[in-house]
């Protein structure tokens, strides 16, 4: 029992920590010293999980199964948390809706996306499904005497919740072809047995809940409107957090069918085509976005399409590949949307055209941001380009060359919506007035620029991480619990 | 007549298909919640049969945390909806169309 | 197995005929003296006021929102309460965790003043 605790302590600090923030806000009401305290929470949750990462095993009645992947999840929230949540302090003055409640909410949204890693029961992935989708739904509605925030809240709650019905439906009729809740127990169950058709109508509502929340195509039309309308810190936190956190999931519930699945052509096809399409309406719609958040929100799309190829792969490799994208992808995704908060004044949204000549007014900005586009769209030696040419070799090696293919093309066609970005800071002069932003914010953006080129530089070392965490994550089902 | 699995199990269909659909065609925030709601409850019902049709302890479990849920996402739900309607004295969704997707 | 439903359908039955017939009844054979006091809204015997469909104050929501919430958490103390016994010393600490963190929750409420009427 003691062990349990040790196991999931990461998870159980978090929770905790969260409690500390609570009691912190409601006794002191500063928003600025709750943002401090949320901050270090991230960091010693982080650093506990990187601590803790060689443990590996099952939690608490089996409900939770920690390894080196859920750390390594972990990590990923958190330096994702941490980061919005020290990019939010400017844009929430600037909006006046300065809360201690919005690190708070941050906070328990990312207690959620780790137990949505850890689950190893359908009651805990749901649980910390829809702790973490609840919690970005209030990050959605922050602006409450906004019109604009008030309508993304609003959608994002309607859609997201109806995506956790289809998703609790598909568990319950897992639960009904199998008589198990837990994850390892299921397959057990299919392998010995065989998988019925209410199991298969179960599993791909399960599949489609997930889908909604990666906001892959066909379930991606709340994408745009949710990220256009939300506090851009919060689209920026919805886009990388929330995202891993679901693949993350994803990842856990197709490696423990993966006998099962690995003998279906159709799941094959099927997940193939989404992905195709996921890419291919992701950047076609993306092209012709003025609205840099728009666009950044049509790209997130297209990125999901391209993660989504490491699943349709269906090897360790891509989903190893998956794991250091998000994590690439965490950074350069929370730059951009970083950049664009802090420059987006509150009369005029930022259009692409907006940035021109910001080179000449601030080179180190200018700098970051070219950084964050060039690795989104995947230049080499960026870190953006070592995670797209992972999963599309994964893809290769899967005999999927023509999925392969199909991405290389659709981030092609990205390059021109990300590089125009890139033309008018560099290319143009200024026009108007010059944009104006506070000095200090660029240090930490060009860090997280720097962050990306080191991981485009030298990708081997986390590349072996995820390669060996993702055997942890495999570690149950294999010894035959 | 004895009651069996399936008849639980079509009511339950049923329920969560009259949710689905009113989901899709109904216009005010409200109702299409409602709709939400409906079709968390019929999946309660499917655990709550499987359960007991199993002799299964842990499809009740499911409902205990689906009906706590359930009401977190009431809570935040009915805030949203009341935000919305201080800023635009409505609450049909056809009106709610600044963002275009 | 339906059989034994029988007489709660009987009661039912009972109960629409009776209901719609005495209504009926009181409409046919009541003699009918309107005034003007009958006719206005019954309300108690209070003097009516206002139109029927008066807005709620916002308070009331935010105070159902948080009985919504604090109730439901209600239904984890029932499997513990009829299997307490077995789960002795540790199933206790639980519960008491379970407790104190809602009443972190409450105390924050009341520290914001969520409660406060005015």
């Amino acid at each position: 029992m003691p062990n349990d605790y040790l196991l999931s302590l990461p998870i159980l600090a978090a929770a905790g920590w969260s409690v500390l923030l609570i009691i912190l806000e409601a006794m002191l009401s500063r928003a600025a010293l709750t943002r401090v305290f949320a901050m270090l929470g991230f960091a010693l949750v982080g650093g506990l999980s990187v601590i803790g990462f060689p443990l590996q095993g099952l939690a608490f009645s089996e409900m939770l199964r920690i390894g080196g992947f859920q750390h390594f999840a972990n990590i990923i929230f958190c330096l994702s948390g941490l980061l919005v949540v020290a990019l939010s302090e400017k844009y929430l003055d600037d909006e006046n809706v300065h809360y201690g409640e919005y690190y708070i909410v941050a906070f328990i949204s990312v207690v959620g996306m780790m137990l949505l890693a850890a689950a190893a029961n359908m009651a805990i992935l749901f649980i910390g499904l829809e702790m973490m989708s609840i919690a970005l739904y209030v990050l959605a509605g922050l602006m409450r005497r906004d019109v604009r925030s008030n309508e993304a809240a609003m959608k994002y709650f309607l859609l997201g919740a109806f995506a956790s019905g289809l998703l609790l439906y598909g568990i319950s009729l897992i639960y009904g072809a199998t008589g198990e809740l837990a994850l390892h127990k299921i397959a057990i169950a299919i392998q010995t047995g065989s998988a019925s058709m209410l199991f298969w109508i179960g599993f791909g509502l399960l599949i489609t809940g997930f889908l909604f929340k990666i906001s892959a195509v066909p379930f991606h039309q709340w994408t745009p409107d949710v990220y256009d309308g939300s506090p851009t810190p919060a689209a920026a936190f919805m886009s990388t957090g929330a995202k891993a956190a679901a693949f993350s999931a994803l990842i856990v519930v197709v490696t423990n069918f993966s006998t099962l699945l690995q003998n279906s052509p159709t799941w094959s096809l099927v997940i193939s085509s989404i992905a195709l399409a996921t890419m291919v309406v992701g950047n076609i719609a993306a092209l012709a976005q003025e609205n840099l958040k728009r666009m950044l929100a049509y790209s997130s799309v297209a990125h999901a399409g391209y993660m989504l190829v490491g699943i349709a792969a269906a090897t360790p490799d891509g989903y190893s590949g998956i794991m250091f994208y998000t994590l690439v992808y965490t950074l350069m995704n929370i730059g951009a949307f970083g950049v664009v908060a802090l420059l987006e004044s509150k009369e005029n949204l930022l259009l692409a055209s907006d940035y021109a000549g910001l080179f000449k007014h601030r080179p180190m900005l200018a700098g970051a941001m070219a950084v964050f586009m060039l690795s989104l769209a995947g230049v080499p030696p960026l870190g953006g380009f070592i995670g797209k040419y992972k999963v599309f070799a994964a893809a290769v090696d899967a005999k999927l060359t023509w999925l392969a293919l199909a991405g290389v093309l659709a981030s092609a066609v990205s390059a021109y919506y990300y590089l125009r970005v890139v033309y008018f800071m560099f290319m143009r002069d200024p026009v108007g007035e010059a944009i104006s932003a506070p000095a200090t914010s660029s240090l930490a953006f060009a860090l997280i620029a720097v962050a990306v080129v080191l991981l485009g530089v030298f990708p081997t070392e986390i590349l072996r991480i995820t390669d060996a965490a993702l055997k942890f994550a495999q570690l149950p089902t294999q010894t035959g619990f | 007549m004895q009651l069996e699995l399936n008849h639980y199990l079509w009511l339950s269909a049923f329920m969560f298909t009259v949710g689905v659909v009113g989901v899709l065609v109904r216009r005010n925030a409200i109702v299409i919640f409602m709709c939400i709601e409906l079709m968390l409850n019929a999946v309660n019902l499917s655990f709550i049969a499987f359960s007991h049709f199993m002799r299964d302890i842990q499809g009740q479990l499911m409902v205990f945390f689906v009906m706590t849920v359930a009401a977190a996402e009431a809570a935040v739900g009915l805030a949203i909806v009341i935000a919305l309607f201080r800023n635009k004295q409505t609450v049909n969704i056809d009106e709610i169309n600044i963002l275009k997707g | 197995m339906i059989e034994s439903y029988l007489p709660i359908f009987a009661q039912i039955v009972v109960a629409i005929v009776l209901g719609v017939l005495l209504s009926t009844l009181g409409v046919l054979i009541g003699p009918k003296r309107k005034t003007a006091q009958k006719l206005t809204t019954y309300e108690s015997g209070i003097e009516p006021v206002g139109a029927a469909k008066e807005r709620v104050s916002v308070k009331y929501y935010l105070v159902a929102m948080l009985f919504i919430v604090f109730d439901i958490e209600v239904v984890f103390m029932y499997p513990w309460a009829v299997s307490f016994r077995e789960y002795g010393i540790a199933g206790l600490l639980s519960m008491v965790t379970f407790a104190l963190l809602l009443l972190a929750g409450y105390f924050y409420i009341i520290k914001k003043g969520a409660l406060e009427w005015d």
